[in-house]
């Protein structure tokens, strides 16, 4: 069990690093949003489960901190570009040969 | 979400389903099965039904089934599914050193009518593979794609995006 909790544990925090990369390499913000949000909470909840295989005991509160995580991070994610886009910032697009 | 929701006249179930939420957030966050807490809990659940259930009109759109657990479980599984592919596919694209991606904005269209759907289908788009939705106007949900196949239209997007979605989501929301 504690092998499983901690392999779990190592799954989400090499999400997260996957996460932290993608945010320097994308090119602006909407494509660091989709690096940040994705890796971000599927990292979350890998770590969540690793924790609640390790204490058993704490599931249903790991539960209720996943739900919410499931619920809040993507509205947050897309408040966020929403905002990005009110204030006018254009997406940046692949150079097509011959431009767009 | 624009459209304001005026209050309906909420039923029963609606009351039903105030109550077991609350009473399971108070059992998940108090973690124990003693009856002394269950009872308090419970108390503590039904006065807020009683006092507050009727403008809890966020939870209008749910049709109320015997069937609509199971929905939400087969949902869930789809949801889940897609999250891990989207993470692999995420990765896959930020560790390959060519960086393939070819950005879009699209617009979809959406037929689920309560904001508690279109609210559960946008945050399924943004965990979605390569997708995020930035804007939710009406019935169009504005979408941000990180590889856009050249030449896709709205009906090619609503299709690639959110139809899986929408099929699972419709069985238990309007």
């Amino acid at each position: 069990m504690n092998v499983i909790g901690d392999i779990f544990l190592v799954i989400g925090a090499m999400f997260i690093a996957l996460g932290g990369l993608g945010l320097l390499r994308m090119p602006d913000v909407y494509n660091r949003i989709h690096a940040g949000t994705k890796a971000v909470t599927l990292g979350s909840l890998s770590v969540l489960l690793g924790i609640a295989l390790l204490h058993p005991t704490w599931w249903p509160k790991l539960l209720v901190i996943a739900g919410f995580l499931l619920f809040t991070n993507p509205v947050a994610a897309s408040i966020i570009a929403r905002a990005a886009k009110i204030s006018g910032i254009k997406p940046w697009r692949i150079k097509e040969q011959g431009g767009e | 979400m624009d459209t304001p929701q005026t209050t309906r006249t909420v039923s029963g179930a609606h009351y039903a389903f105030v109550f077991s939420i609350s009473l399971l957030l108070w059992m998940l966050l108090s973690g124990s099965l003693a009856w002394e807490e269950v009872a308090l809990g419970a108390f503590v659940s039904l006065m807020i039904t009683l006092l507050f259930g009727s403008r809890f009109t966020i939870y209008n759109g749910i049709k109320f089934s015997f069937m609509a657990p199971l929905y939400v479980l087969l949902y869930l599984v789809h949801f889940f599914k897609e999250l891990i592919k989207a993470n692999f596919e995420l990765a896959m694209r930020v560790l390959t050193p060519s960086l393939p991606i070819r950005p879009e904005m699209v617009e979809i269209k959406t037929t689920l009518k309560s904001p508690l759907g279109r609210m559960l289908l946008a945050n399924s788009i943004t965990l979605t593979p390569g997708t995020l939705s930035v804007d939710v106007t009406d019935d169009t949900i504005l979408v941000h794609w990180v590889y856009c196949p050249p030449g896709t239209d709205a009906k090619m997007a609503t299709d690639a995006i959110a139809a899986s979605f929408e099929r699972h989501i419709k069985r238990f929301l309007v």
